[in-house]
């Protein structure tokens, strides 16, 4: 419990120099460094042909992004098809099969890295370089500048243009992932974590048996894999290997690297959303009283309310983890195994309940999907958590797309109290008003509607139901763990899960990208939308955004939209199942 | 016609930039953090392998199986560490007798209410039983008889230690003293005394087992 606590404080005080950084390569205010950056991202503009003073408009913005990442599909896809015939091949693995193939790039490109293939058998050491670890920084800094535009639109920061996707995308990646992943992996390096081109390698034991060892380069995979918040293992067992994450310092430096650039989207949103004000703010006295807060000076007014909305969520979600995995599992307890140090099937010795219960947590909150423990062995309680999470999809969120989620509620949330209070609601100092309303709404409800569609498609059908490992209850929460995880670009998996097949190829392939790339153009859409009305002034009746209440108000409107849409599968799977467990 | 433009403008930047990101992100940083791993930890990035009497024996990281009755167990593993033997046509099996299915890593993902856990949990128990007969059922930690996720754990609880060491104490023919200044040796306390658990590694312990009966030098 005191680690819990000391983790997440040690966060609160990282978290927070990151948030100013990133505020400041976004609204292109000098770093440390910068001059030398200015350099390097000028040599790549220069390259590519690209003006990055050239203002792109939400349409314009949302195309490059997606036809970039449209090509990066191609290329790689390409590279898994043929890795048989190219070098770095120690191994001698041969080609992908083509739908695993789709599924493969879709997921690493729509940053979920659900992965139907076992990295030490499917790939061969330069598909995990220039497939996985390409595809794991370029998908984070691709939804990182979409976040970027995001705030620049609806702060009010900008006017008419949302930024220059290409120079976003790559000041992001020299800026933040690269520097960031050299100091990380170097870390993990000395912690034990391998880093070479060698193949794998066979040793003869005490016993004078043989072992094979798993080799290559794992490092620079692994850091990128959560600072991205990506989540793809280079083992199909993921970070719960000893290879990946020896220590518990790997387990904190790569909970960290998932935690700290979504924690940071919100703080530079917070702080951005200041700036503006503050321009309009004539009034220097009042300005001062404003800053003069240290909460709202280091996460901005408006950022610190969705930063505790979505600590709240996140510290609830927490708390039953925990709590569930301590009981134990009454079964086995009744077979004659103490359950003394919790539910231990699944889970790493170094790890424990409580870093197990954190990570998996912090996984489905930041959306990343790396485990350091098998989640289809989790109690069924402590596994309904990382399954919320995903449902939620709010929580801090993986590179900046929570934020983006989070603000959608927000703007749900003005939305009913201003119909309570009889006002038009306003949001940052915008009327929110039908269009807003309705994108807003659509946003809301795709995420719920391709969890449970397809969901019921799987079981409605034999090729789907061929998937399910686990009898009873336990099988649709397999389903809808996929689902919710493909839909919200988590990657984890209840990995007894038999997917990879045609049917689970294709549809969690479709679920990936309808979860992805629809919520950025809606969302994109959205702030167009606003950016076009002229700012309100505030009067007595306006509602605060920036209080603790709002904050409360925000986590009452994110459950109770998650019951309605939820409640009625999560009773069928998670909750049926524990209440079988301890009948 | 227009509609078309918009999408095909940014597409000479997009491919330029994409072939540019795939060299410095997927060659360029990997491989600059191989050269500076190589450079300043060695060790580790190889592989961090054990070495005994001049012979690799293992990995510091990664459990292994051990059949003999002289030697630490490391937990249940769906992968059984991926340690294996062969027979004189080169077939592989693992120490069970079963096909070795090739490298792997990961668990049997039983749920809790699936009823192939409780059988081998309570399979696993039996035999744990029968080997160790002073051990009282109640006194078996819970780490011992669960699998680990990665099937590959190379540590055990303290607790998982000490219920060990009568059976070896008498298989390997040592005073049960000096196995646990063994165990003692090879536990590692918490990150700083907060974060994480105690935990013994298996085979380091199985090293110095074999150092003080003679086995290796």
């Amino acid at each position: 419990m005191f680690q819990l606590l000391v983790t997440l404080l040690i966060y609160l005080l990282l978290v927070i120099p990151v948030g100013s950084y990133m505020y400041r390569i976004l609204t292109d205010k000098p770093t440390f460094g910068s001059t030398f950056f200015d350099k390097v991202d000028g040599f790549i503009y220069s390259v590519c042909g690209v003006n990055p003073q050239q203002g792109m408009t939400w349409k314009q913005y949302a195309i490059a992004l997606v036809v970039t990442n449209g090509v990066m599909l191609v290329l790689t896809y390409l590279v898994l098809r043929l890795q048989n015939l190219l070098c770095f091949n120690p191994n001698g693995i041969g080609s992908m099969e083509p739908t695993l193939s789709f599924n493969t790039v879709i997921s690493f490109m729509t940053n979920t890295n659900l992965q139907h293939y076992s990295g030490e058998s499917g790939l061969s050491y330069l598909s995990q370089m220039i497939v996985i670890t390409f595809m794991m920084f370029v998908s984070a800094a691709s939804g990182y500048a979409a976040c970027a535009a995001f705030i620049r639109g609806i702060s009010g920061y900008a006017k008419e243009h949302v930024g220059n996707f290409f120079k976003d995308l790559v000041a992001i990646t020299t800026r933040m992932l690269i520097p960031f992943s050299i100091v990380g992996g170097l870390i993990l390096i000395w912690q034990g974590v391998p880093q070479n081109l060698d193949s794998n390698f066979v040793v003869t034991t005490l016993e004078g048996t043989r072992q094979i060892i798993a080799n290559g380069p794992v490092a620079s995979l692994e850091i990128i894999k959560h600072l991205g918040t990506n989540g793809g293992g280079y083992l199909g067992a993921n970070s719960s290997t000893p290879i990946e994450n020896p220590t518990i310092l790997t387990n904190l430096v790569e909970m960290y690297s998932m935690m700290l650039m979504p924690g940071a989207c919100v703080i530079a949103f917070g702080k951005m959303v200041q700036e503006v004000r503050n321009r309009r703010q004539q009034n220097r006295s009042l300005r001062e009283k404003e800053e003069g807060s240290w909460t709202a000076k280091f996460f901005g007014r408006e950022g610190r309310s969705v930063f505790m909305a979505m600590g709240l969520l996140f510290l609830f979600s927490l708390g039953l983890c925990f709590w569930a995995e301590s009981q134990g599992n009454p079964v086995l307890a009744e077979a004659g195994l103490s359950q003394s140090m919790g539910s231990m099937e699944g889970k790493e010795v170094r790890f424990g309940i409580a870093q197990s219960a954190l990570f998996t947590t912090v996984t489905t909150s930041f959306t990343t999907g790396t485990v350091n423990n098998m989640h289809d062995t989790l109690t069924p309680l402590g596994g309904m958590v990382p399954l919320l999470n995903m449902m939620l999809n709010v929580i801090f969120g993986g590179k900046g797309v929570g934020l983006m989620n989070m603000l959608m509620y927000a703007i749900l949330a003005v939305f009913i109290c201003g119909l309570m209070i009889g006002r038009t609601p306003e949001y940052l100092g915008k009327k929110i008003e039908g269009r807003e309303m309705k994108l807003t709404a659509i946003c809301i409800i795709i995420h719920p509607l391709i969890i449970l569609g397809f969901s019921a498609l799987a079981i409605a059908t034999e090729a789907g139901l061929a998937g399910i490992t686990n009898e009873g209850f336990h099988g649709l929460s397999q389903v809808l763990y996929e689902y919710a995880s493909s839909s919200a670009n988590n990657g984890s998996g209840f990995e007894g899960l038999a997917d990879n097949s045609y049917f689970w190829n294709i549809t969690t392939g479709l679920a990936m990208f309808f979860g992805r790339f629809l919520s950025i153009v809606i969302q994109l859409a959205i702030v167009g939308s606003l950016m076009k009305k002229s700012f309100v002034n505030e009067s007595v009746g306006t509602l605060q955004t920036h209080t603790a209440s709002f904050a409360v108000i925000m986590v009452f409107v994110v459950y109770i939209f998650a019951a309605l849409t939820f409640f009625p599968a999560l009773a069928l799977g998670p909750i049926a199942e524990h209440l079988v467990l301890w009948q | 016609m227009k509609q078309y433009n918009a999408w095909l403008a940014p597409l000479g930047q997009a491919v330029k930039i994409s072939c540019l990101l795939m060299l410095i992100c997927g060659l360029g940083f990997p491989l600059l953090v191989n050269g500076l791993g190589a450079v300043f930890f060695p060790v580790q990035a190889g592989g961090n392998k054990v070495v005994v009497n001049e012979q690799v024996v293992g990995v510091a990281h990664v459990g292994q199986e051990f059949s003999q009755p002289y030697f630490m167990k490391c937990r249940p593993s769906a992968v059984h560490y991926n340690t294996y033997k062969e027979d004189a046509e080169e077939k592989q099996f693992y120490l069970d007798g079963s096909e070795f299915g090739g490298l792997s890593s990961g668990s049997n993902n039983f749920a809790p209410t699936n009823p192939r856990l409780v059988e081998r949990v309570e399979a696993d128990l039996s035999s744990f039983l029968d080997a160790h007969p002073s051990v009282n059922k109640e006194d078996i930690p819970t780490d011992l008889l669960t699998a680990s996720g990665s099937g590959l754990d190379p540590e055990i609880s303290p607790a998982a230690a000490a219920v060990q060491i009568p059976a070896i104490a008498q298989a390997a023919n040592l005073d049960e003293k000096v196995l646990q200044t063994i165990v003692a040796r090879n536990t590692e306390g918490k990150l700083l005394g907060i974060f994480g658990t105690e935990k013994v590694n298996v085979l380091a312990v199985n090293i110095e087992i074999a150092q003080a009966m003679g086995l290796v030098k």
